[in-house]
């Protein structure tokens, strides 16, 4: 682009000089001639000024001594003699061999460039021979960086009358201003005249600006640049964003009127010694016009606000921590959960006051330090529902349906660890419901349904767990095809009646996909079993609901955190066990003569209804004889209300979880374990895992 | 429709230069040679604003701020004057004949676009 102006400077600068050339023979024939002395001047002006543009800045710089003295000659100062003439001659061949150099990359002769210079000087009057300006502008170069703090300035503005005969628009000057940073105006209106006195093309407002900036007062004066000669401008800093300079409380409004000279200070302290509302007075006595008190009140609110978000800014204030930091002091607060309990059951049996009423404190307070460690590691969700929503995107372009995407919760906090295992579900279950549920825009449209579908991702948090919910207006789950594919498969015995929340808990069986050919997207066996697992790795349950043509629901439960749980503490034998308790129900009473009349079945009649029961003390092979009595607590798992009979419920605790390592691994039925107060280890019970074994037992 | 702007420079450089960059914002112009042409051509078309050279032939820029003022149709649209910084004087008239702003010669397209979009709002 710079080329291209560059190639038609060249050209028009050749032809100004060739017009030059004439100009200046006809000049030495008519050395009086004013029309000729202009069209040189002119000559030389242009080449000057189009030359430092388009980067020929040593042309500018040699044109502008030849221009300085023709300006004199133009004005009469300087007599045009032979010797001026051939000079300037001279120097026009000079501008034309830096023009041709140029071009051809060729090298000028600087002494002669100097020696035109010296001579061109040495014809000025004494007063003109120091060049009396830089032709390059030194504005640019004290462009200094601008101050980062915020400022606020307090502007008032009161433009010459006239200022409307020189096209200039006030307001978008104002507009300019509010450009700058937060901004309040007040139009002044004290100079308006009576309708019938007033020029309508004149302007009587001015204005007071309040404006709070990190520009720095220059760029405010830049603003008025075109006006600052033909208006009222003042501008002072009201308030600076230093901390401790600023004075403890907002101004008060008398002091402000008086800093802006609206009041003087003799006017202060008579209406001070007046006991009233301090703008009522002074406008009843005439001293200061409403619009004037209605500005320097508009002031104060702007500081205090301006203050009051520096403020909030600074405490909101954050620091960035690795998470590894983190993670260990989640651990230490374990240990100390660990210890607290301990230091509980030690103090609960010595039966001494004091010890005991510290044990409570101390107790009190590392329950508060443990919920305060666990929740600086809780991250909103919605982090990652912004990537869904890219997946929803990309993928109903691939198989041409037409899909939105709305979120809600995405505020809801979960535990880093816990999101980041989230993820790959997540994306498994709306890749389903992009394949499998929302159907094709022509089906759609046939079953009267908009042709764009939607699928809604939501977050919620309930006590100690979050729900997540998937839910799609699409087809619906086929109640009849889930039935007869598991059958085919063998998953539901022959005769077998069940309920349609169980028919589609079998979608999350190993094994198990109804879609009939498989797509690049989902259906190739494996899914729903691998999200099931993973979900209930983060001992989390995921259910599913569906209409058959009005869409599904799966809604995923998940514990806040995995580091520390409520469980339930529970005896047999002489070990002890903890079930979590959010998945516990109830707990109710399984007495010898239960176990009789269910005929070897285990199960329970609890309120006429039957409960499945899993033994434990049989299923861990724990030996030796149960009470009487024992307990059954339960639980529900994926629906279905499933009892664990054990010999004595303890109570509530609070459990630390420690993974087994390695060679635990595969125990099935254990999750982990952890560390009592008496120091004893007790293992946690992982329920779902246990039902499932029970279950495939039961099958075979 | 882009807003119409006049650019009045007698060097054909500058005005190919203020043209190319106002087009390429979006502008339409129209160019005239000197003041003449340009107070001609502004008593048949309406234009949003003028960006005018000082120096000109026929016509000067003070003298074409003057006439386009005077015109009901250019009473108050904004007339920015292009300057070199040795004018002040010229700058003072300049204003006093009616002009909005003015900008320094020689000037970068950024700077121009600058100016235009402060006095066009």
């Amino acid at each position: 682009m710079m080329d291209q102006h560059q190639q038609a400077f060249k050209e028009e600068a050749y032809e100004l000089l060739a017009e030059l050339e004439t100009s200046l023979l006809e000049l030495e024939e008519r050395p009086e001639d004013e029309e000729v002395i202009g069209r040189v001047f002119r000559a030389m002006h242009t080449i000057k000024g189009s030359g430092a543009m388009f980067g020929f800045e040593d042309i500018a710089a040699f044109t502008h001594e030849v221009e300085t003295v023709f300006d004199l000659v133009r004005n009469g100062k300087i007599p045009v003699t032979k010797n001026l003439v051939n000079i300037t001659l001279a120097a026009r061949d000079q501008i034309k061999a830096m023009l041709d150099a140029s071009a051809e990359g060729g090298m000028v002769d600087e002494f002669r460039t100097a020696e035109i210079i010296g001579v061109l000087k040495g014809m000025l009057p004494e007063a003109e021979s120091s060049s009396p300006e830089d032709p390059q502008p030194a504005k640019e170069a004290t462009k200094e960086p601008k101050e980062s703090f915020e400022v606020t300035y307090r502007i008032r503005f009161e433009p010459d009358r006239g200022i409307f005969m020189r096209g200039i628009n006030p307001l978008s000057l104002i507009k300019e201003l509010r450009e700058l940073g937060p901004c309040r105006v007040v139009a002044q209106l004290a100079n308006l005249l009576p309708l019938e006195e007033m020029d309508a093309e004149s302007c009587y407002v001015y204005w007071d600006v309040i404006l709070t900036t990190k520009q720095g007062i220059d760029a405010i004066r830049d603003v008025f640049i075109f006006v600052e000669d033909d208006c009222e401008l003042k501008i002072d800093a009201i308030d600076s964003g230093d901390a401790f300079g600023g004075e403890a409380g907002s101004k008060r409004l008398g002091e402000i009127l008086m800093e802006r000279g609206d009041l003087s200070p003799e006017e202060l302290k008579s209406i001070l010694s007046q006991q009233k509302k301090f703008g009522e007075i002074a406008v009843a006595n005439g001293l200061v016009e409403p619009e004037k008190i209605v500005s320097a009140l508009v002031e104060q609110q702007h500081v205090k606000e301006v203050r009051q978000e520096r403020q909030s800014q600074e405490s909101a204030s954050s620091i960035r921590v690795p998470a590894e930091k983190l993670d260990v002091l989640v651990n230490l607060v374990g240990e100390l959960v660990t210890v607290q309990a301990r230091l509980s059951q030690t103090s609960a049996g010595r039966k001494d006051a004091e010890l005991l009423s510290i044990a409570e404190e101390v107790e009190r307070l590392t329950a508060e330090l443990r919920d305060n460690a666990l929740n600086i590691r809780m991250l909103p969700i919605g982090t990652t529902f912004s990537k869904f929503k890219r997946l929803v995107r990309d993928l109903s372009n691939e198989l041409g349906k037409k899909i939105e995407m709305e979120t809600s919760g995405a505020e809801t906090e979960l535990d880093k660890t816990v999101i980041e295992k989230l993820n790959d579900p997540l994306v498994h279950l709306i890749r389903n419901s992009i394949d499998h549920g929302i159907e094709m825009p022509e089906e759609r449209a046939a079953a009267g349904k908009p042709a764009q579908g939607t699928i809604h991702l939501g977050a919620v948090h309930s006590g100690d767990s979050v729900f997540i919910t998937i839910t799609d207006d699409g087809a619906g789950l086929d109640k009849e095809a889930i039935r007869a594919k598991a059958m085919e498969k063998g998953l539901i015995p022959p005769g077998v009646e069940l309920s349609e929340k169980e028919i589609f808990a079998q979608i999350f069986e190993p094994g198990f996909s109804t879609a009939k050919k498989v797509s690049s997207v989902s259906g190739r066996g494996v899914g729903m079993d691998v999200v099931k697992r993973a979900i209930e790795a983060l001992r989390g349950t995921i259910e599913l609901n569906s209409k058959r043509g009005e869409g599904t629901t799966i809604t995923v439960k998940i514990p806040l955190t995995l580091a520390i749980i409520e469980s339930l503490l529970v005896q047999i034998g002489g070990d002890r066990f903890l079930l979590p308790l959010s998945l516990v129900d109830e707990c109710v009473e399984l007495t010898d003569s239960d176990i009789e009349k269910s005929h070897g079945r285990n199960l329970a009649n609890v309120r006429e209804h039957l409960v499945p029961y899993i033994p434990l003390r049989e299923k861990f092979r724990i030996t030796g004889d149960p009470p009487e009595i024992q307990q059954i607590v339960i639980t529900q798992v994926s629906g279905m209300r499933v009892g664990v009979v054990v010999d004595h419920v303890i109570g509530e605790h609070q459990t630390v979880i420690k993974s087994l390592g390695r060679a635990y691994k595969n125990v099935e039925g254990i999750s982990g374990a952890t560390i009592l107060g008496d120091g004893a280890v007790a293992l946690i019970v992982d329920i779902p895992q246990l039902v499932k074994g029970v279950e495939a037992q039961s099958l075979q | 429709m882009g807003k119409i702007i006049m650019t009045a420079d007698d060097s054909a450089s500058v005005r190919q230069m203020v043209s190319f960059t106002l087009k390429q914002n979006g502008y339409e112009v129209v160019e005239a040679v000197d003041g003449k042409d340009a107070l001609q051509k502004l008593g048949g078309q309406k234009v949003d604003m003028l960006i005018t050279d000082l120096n000109m032939p026929n016509l000067d820029g003070i003298g074409l701020i003057k006439g386009a003022r005077a015109l009901p149709s250019c009473k108050f649209i904004p007339i920015v004057m292009l300057t070199t910084e040795s004018q002040d004087s010229k700058k003072q008239e300049g204003k006093a004949a009616g002009a909005t702003g003015w900008i320094v010669k020689p000037f970068k397209p950024e700077q121009l676009m600058a100016v235009v979009k402060k006095v066009l709002g």
